[in-house]
């Protein structure tokens, strides 16, 4: 199994991370203030979240699944900890923290519950709870803003605290993120998401539990967006109903772009933070280089295109090894 | 499962829908006195039919496995080129058949990734998601079209008899011409086939990619016809037009009955489900509810509707194993 990894991984990841590096060289060539240590701070934080929630949609898609609720879900736990910070502006982080996570944990389990013991398509799901999510953000601030001055300092002060000269968010993304890598690559459940997504009959036969496992999945999911959702509203230092709306699409980009295959079975940590990293690059360089923001959605679609239709050629021509014995390998088709 | 007892089903969750759509319009007639003004009524179809368009074709790209996410940002599109087109001095007819088209190229272009490159829908649909509404944001940025020849209000806002409105007429033509093609023609045969087993489908001579392409393809057509409606009844091109028109019309299709799994679906179903979130559309307007809300109940409903049929099986299942022990 590690074999196969190292064979494959690196192999696109390397590359990837050429484009990435390419990509920073031709934008500081235009405008070297890219690279100064202000927007380069601007850039990690940012890219930081980012990097989270796609390591968390990487998930789900490993298993031939998706969560779209997520930046519903945020959008919830943000407004809901930005209320009760204004209702409480003395709440310690500790509470906030707490709060957040376990309205991410019920909004995650809930998904969990219909896709993992009904059987019902996880995008089908998600796309419903998406739009409850959302509306339940309107119907808890009745459509208000929570601005600035509002909010209790201990909430807003500590995710743009600095540890060692970086944000606090980028310490939670690192520790996080780093539990991500061990937990799919060195531990059992980890590698039965692989199994799952990669043959999902292949798994039930050597007794992965299917249901189990997608419900951790959405579990997981929903405690990423509920501490994200906190994590967001503070670093921006504002709460409303469509924070975060659309941000789907880019966690799913980065997942795409970083070579995980949509139908499961496929993807790296690695891959996904260079995915991050690009996109996150792209859409903090546009202002920098003149570029209009408004093409920031655009450049998004055609890169996701671009990196579907490479994907599917190593995918094609590689098959899947799933067992490697005397040089005969068996491929297993899609 | 049986065929008989699948037949069976498909009846009792149209009927369910009409059960549903009755309820609606009482509850609606009690709350508002001015909902059963038929002038009313038919004025609120305009409020769907051109959603309901687009849910006709993304029916049958549900049927056959597949799923369009771009088909909001593909009316933005439609919507941008026509307003772009009318500054240059188009005439009426000649921007409608301009926004058919434009919307036809990017479903096409669509088919063309997934059949071609050989791509899940739902990633290179995500793609032209951003791409399709990206463009309208290069070409708009914060400005709008607004500068449309004079008469072309009429074809959004246009009525026959001074009562029914030419977009729900079209919308209703659209439909017979869909029942027809669903479940009266070997096209609605093969799509059926192949949404229940593409690769039987393939070896029975069935040239399912030649099928997908031209399904995204003619989801595309009714993309650019929806786009056409919507710009004439709003009189203006935005960018951010129609969004969340894709994940509506993607649940009003599988509160119709239609497998997300695919294979399985009626256009019967399908137009039941347009009405019945027309009309509980139109009713918490009446009541003055925020649209927002209507997302929660857009979304409870996409689950419930899925959820309720499989519990009812699960119970009644352990009721018959428990009989059986």
């Amino acid at each position: 199994m590690n074999k196969v990894h190292l064979k494959v991984a690196p192999n696109r990841d390397v590359i990837l991370g050429a484009i990435v590096v390419g990509l920073l060289v031709l934008i500081a060539l235009r405008a070297p203030i890219f690279l100064s240590a202000g927007s380069l701070d601007t850039l990690i934080t940012d890219g930081a979240i980012l990097a989270m929630m796609a390591v968390a949609q990487m998930l789900p898609i490993l298993t031939g699944g998706i969560d779209l609720s997520m930046p519903a879900n945020m959008a919830f736990t943000g407004m809901a900890t930005a209320l009760l910070s204004k209702a409480h502006p003395t709440m310690p982080v500790l509470a906030t923290v707490a709060i957040a996570l376990g309205i991410g944990l019920v909004l995650g389990a809930f998904n969990g519950c219909f896709i993992a013991y009904l059987g019902i398509p996880p995008i089908v799901v998600t796309l419903g709870t998406m739009s409850i999510y959302r509306g339940a953000v309107f119907m808890l601030s009745r459509g208000a803003w929570v601005n600035e001055q509002d909010f209790g300092k201990p909430y807003l002060a500590f995710p743009m605290s600095r540890l060692f000269g970086l944000t606090h968010i980028f310490w939670i993304s690192a520790v996080l993120i780093a539990a991500a890598y061990v937990f799919l690559n060195h531990m059992q459940r980890g590698r039965e998401l692989y199994a799952l997504g990669g043959n999902p009959s292949a798994a039930k036969y050597v007794g992965i539990n299917d249901a189990n496992n997608k419900m951790l999945i959405y579990v997981l999911t929903g405690l990423a967006a509920g501490l994200c959702g906190y994590l967001w509203v503070a670093r921006y230092a504002i709460a409303y109903t469509e924070i975060a709306l659309g941000f789907e699409l880019q966690t799913v980009a980065a997942c795409v772009i970083g070579g995980v295959s949509i139908t499961g079975g496929r993807g790296s940590v690695p891959g996904v933070l260079l995915g991050a990293a690009f996109l996150v690059i792209i859409f903090n360089a546009l202002p920098i280089i003149n570029v209009s923001p408004f093409w920031q959605m655009a450049i998004s679609g055609a890169v996701v295109l671009a990196a579907v239709i490479l994907n599917s050629r190593s995918e094609r021509t590689q098959g899947k090894v799933i067992l490697e014995r005397d040089h005969a390998l068996t491929k297993v088709a899609l | 499962m049986k065929r008989g007892s699948r037949w069976a089903f498909v009846k009792r969750w149209e009927t369910i829908l009409v059960l549903i759509l009755v309820a609606i319009c009482l509850i609606n007639s009690m709350a508002s006195p001015y909902f059963l003004n038929p002038h009313n009524l038919f004025d609120s179809t305009q409020s769907f039919s051109e959603k309901a368009l687009i849910v006709l074709s993304m029916s049958l790209v549900i049927i056959g496995r597949d799923i369009d996410l771009s088909v909001a940002s593909n009316v933005a599109l439609c919507s941008t080129a026509m307003g772009w087109l009318a500054l240059h001095g188009l005439s009426t007819s000649s921007l409608l058949l301009a926004s058919i088209l434009v919307g036809t190229l990017a479903g096409m272009f669509n088919g063309f990734v997934i059949t071609g490159f050989k791509v899940p829908a739902i990633v290179v649909t995500i793609g032209t998601l951003s791409l399709f509404r990206g463009i309208a944001y290069i070409v708009l940025g914060d400005q709008a079209f607004t500068h449309y020849p004079a008469n072309f209000w009429e074809l959004g806002q246009g009525y026959l008899f001074n009562m029914i409105p030419y977009e729900f007429l079209v919308f209703l033509g659209c439909a017979v011409i869909f029942y027809v093609l669903l479940h009266h023609t070997v096209i609605g045969r093969n799509l059926f086939a192949y949404g229940n087993n593409p690769d039987a489908a393939v070896y029975s001579g069935i040239q399912v990619d030649a099928y997908r392409f031209w399904f995204f393809t003619l989801n595309g057509t009714m993309c650019g016809l929806a786009a056409a409606f919507l710009t004439s009844r709003i009189g203006a091109t935005r960018p951010n037009m129609a969004l969340g028109w894709d994940l509506e019309s993607i649940a009003i299709v599988v509160l119709g009955g239609v497998s997300i799994m695919g294979g399985s679906g009626t256009m019967l179903g399908v137009l039941l489900a347009v009405f019945v979130m027309g009309m509980l559309t139109f009713g918490l307007g009446l009541v003055n509810i925020p649209g927002i809300m209507m997302t929660v109940v857009v979304g409870f409903l996409l689950i419930g509707a899925i959820a309720t049929p499989i519990v009812l099986r699960k119970l009644s299942e352990r009721r018959r194993e428990r009989a059986g022990a």
